[in-house]
């Protein structure tokens, strides 16, 4: 019977790590389609950032109530993998409680840790289910998240409550069958929240005992290992992509645009030839691209970005834009690139010789990327460090540089630009008469 | 008023302490040209050596690249630069966070590096070193008055404290709007929306953020930025609260205070 049982597990545990490695080395191909950006410098700040903002959650405490529940959630997720360790030792040996002799005392500790954490996860995510779905906060309505953005964010955590309750309910069951003195239980101390399941169990015969125990423990652990390969198509990846993102987000000042250097080169090129010698020469034939219109032409961390988004909406919830009623949601902006990205991941594998049809243009409208201010309150609210604002002005730097998708007063000002040096139409032999004004 | 041009400057064998970048909006609206002589009138009373360009002077290029025309602003950068150079300026002064972050952020790596300091950290740093002094007493005594961060300034730059503390240097008493700081609220200038009409929405930007002053009670709203000044002036009118909110630049009210 336990040499079945430790068989299936193992080929269970096995199909679980193949299929979320698959989808692992499948986002990395996708965030690699981006173009290429250099983020290999100072590794001592981005160690740092690392740690400031994807352990340390820094940014989740400007509001320091949810910054708390999502803390306990998160140190939860992690403390009980550590459980998660005896659990797959038990699994493969077929041995039950591994740990007890080596720990002794600690292993009490540990547990009733274990569970209290479990108990505070079940109550925090709670929580959460009913800020989303009873208090409605706003940042939760918004139209982008509408549909299956909700549903993943209710099975999220709708599968932390069951795992909890099923770690939890199997060490009570796990607590009475000792109780009966079945062989195999290993004895141990009785912890703080299962002994209390324990006693409204009282009376259950130790078959109908052993069996509650087996299907929470099998049920526990599939569950963790089906969780595991959602994680890949969920918002709940930025668990994992949080840290690689604060490691490459960016270091150059929030202000500062990202320079285009065959933009400088030209320019150089026509107003101070004498400093051609500075450029290198460039092939000729190279396609040459303005700005971005499709997911390519973002550079990987823009892509990365995108799978790190949580969909919390801080940005939504802080951007001036939005704030007014405009179209424009940052947090719909990282959406769009993911669900973009997707696609064009999923084509390329399907036909990697055939251009990928449409861009992310059609899903990110003018109107949306119009509306942007350029504020910098998106990019200052994410916990992650992401920043839409950069994808926002890549997008817009293609409509104008490639499309000519310009609103007229733009062009004026374009045009004022370049004929008085100013944006008005002021002569610009005008520009210090304000002293005699 | 007594103020040079680089030109001038250097025909007579002169070298400026610093270069006061003047910005388009300093130079051309109205409103703002009142922030500009403000401000070059306490570099006088204080005696600092300074010049402007001028003709010389064209825009930085930043609602030019925000918008997304990256031809236009290189061409900008490039001529500003060429005379910046020209001229081996070293330090820069400008009363316009927008400029103050391209000039600062954006030119080095095309070959411009200055020392460029916006015009709230380089009052703050005047009335520190003792070069300002603040008449006793005045009309700002006890007024509330608010401070709108500029996004430029602020998030862009992480300059948050040195306008607040010119302002404390007022003896106002210093409210907050619900948003401040890292959490400003946009005056909706920024990003070239100031050049073109909002997009469809329920309301505009600085309808909203008129609203958060109005909250406050102030009677004052501080500003540091010519774009958000634009904002705001649009912003009290629209609210028809132009009687009871006075719109100043933090230059303006050091000058209106300055002790000669």
């Amino acid at each position: 019977m336990h040499i079945i049982q430790q068989v299936i597990f193992v080929l269970v545990a096995a199909a679980a790590i193949y299929f979320f490695t698959k989808q692992v080395i499948r986002i990395r191909k996708n965030i690699l389609l981006g173009r290429d950006e250099d983020l290999s410098d100072n590794k001592e700040q981005r160690w740092k950032n690392m740690f400031i903002f994807a352990l340390g959650q820094k940014k989740m405490f400007t509001n320091p109530l949810v910054a708390f529940l999502h803390l306990i959630v998160y140190i939860g997720f992690i403390i009980i993998n550590i459980e998660m360790l005896e659990i797959v030792l038990d699994g493969i040996t077929g041995q039950h409680r591994l740990f007890v002799p080596f720990l002794g005392d600690c292993y009490t500790w540990l547990i009733n840790s274990f569970e209290i954490l479990a108990f505070l996860v079940l109550a925090a995510c709670v929580v959460f289910l009913f800020r989303r779905h009873v208090v409605k906060v706003n940042r939760f309505t918004k139209p982008e998240l509408e549909g299956a953005p909700t549903r993943d964010a209710a099975i999220i955590l709708f599968t932390e409550i069951v795992l909890m309750s099923l770690f939890l309910f199997m060490n009570a069951a796990d607590r009475l069958l000792q109780d009966a003195g079945v062989a195999h239980y290993t004895s141990t101390a009785p912890f703080l929240i299962s002994s209390h399941i324990a006693s409204w169990l009282n009376g259950t015969s130790p078959n109908a005992l052993m069996l509650m125990e087996r299907a929470a423990w099998w049920l526990h652990i599939i569950g963790i290992f089906a969780f595991l390969n959602y994680l890949p198509f969920s918002k709940h990846l930025h668990i994992v992509m949080a840290f690689p993102n604060s490691f490459y987000a960016s270091l150059r000042p929030v202000g500062q645009m990202e320079n285009m250097p065959i933009v400088q080169k030209e320019v150089v090129l026509m107003l101070q030839p004498e400093r051609a010698n500075e450029f290198p020469e460039t092939d000729p034939n190279a396609p040459i691209k303005f700005g971005a219109k499709d997911v390519q032409d973002l550079s990987w961390k823009n892509l990365m970005d995108a799978y790190s988004c949580s969909e919390c909406g801080r940005c939504t919830a802080a951007c001036p834009a939005n704030q007014t009623g405009k179209k424009l949601s940052p947090r719909k902006v990282m959406m769009d690139t993911r669900d973009r990205l997707e696609e064009v991941g999923l084509l390329l594998e399907k036909n990697a010789e055939v251009p990928v049809e449409g861009n992310l243009l059609d899903r990110i409208r003018v109107e949306e990327l119009r509306a942007c201010t350029t504020c910098n309150a998106c990019v200052q609210a994410c916990p992650l460090n992401i920043s839409p604002l950069d994808i926002i002005l890549q997008l817009r730097r293609s409509l104008v540089m490639e499309d000519s998708n310009v609103p007229n007063e733009w062009a004026m000002m374009f045009g004022n630009l370049e004929n008085n040096q100013g944006p008005w139409k002021f002569s610009n032999e005008d520009r210090a008469n304000w002293r005699n004004a | 008023m007594n103020v040079k041009l680089m030109s001038e400057m250097m025909a007579t064998g002169e070298n400026p302490e610093v270069l006061f970048w003047v910005g388009c909006a300093g130079s051309f609206d109205q409103r703002v040209q009142r922030i500009t002589k403000a401000f070059a009138e306490i570099l006088n009373k204080v005696g600092v050596s300074f010049a402007i360009l001028g003709p010389e002077e064209v825009c930085t290029g930043d609602p030019a690249r925000r918008a997304g025309n990256e031809m236009v602003f290189q061409m900008m950068a490039n001529m500003n630069i060429q005379v910046l150079n020209g001229y081996g300026i070293k330090k820069i002064v400008t009363t316009c966070p927008h400029c103050f972050n391209t000039l600062k952020n954006e030119y080095p790596e095309l070959g411009g590096n200055y020392e460029v300091v916006h015009h709230a950290t380089y009052l703050q740093e005047l009335i520190d070193a003792g070069r300002i002094r603040i008449e006793e007493g005045g009309s700002m005594k006890g007024k509330k008055i608010t401070f709108h961060d500029s996004c430029y300034l602020g998030r862009a730059n992480n300059i948050y404290e040195a306008p607040r503390q010119v302002l404390q240097a007022l003896d106002a008493d210093l409210v907050e709007m619900k948003s401040c700081r890292t959490n400003g609220l946009c005056c909706g200038a920024g990003g070239a929306q100031v050049f073109k009409e909002d997009e469809p929405g329920q309301t505009r930007i600085n309808i909203a953020r008129t609203e958060e002053a109005i909250a406050t009670g102030a009677s004052v709203v501080a500003a540091a930025c010519p774009f958000c000044m634009i904002m705001w002036e649009d912003g009290v009118k629209q609210k028809g609260v132009e009687n009871q909110i006075e719109l100043k630049d933090i230059a303006e009210l050091i000058a209106e205070r300055i002790k000669d």
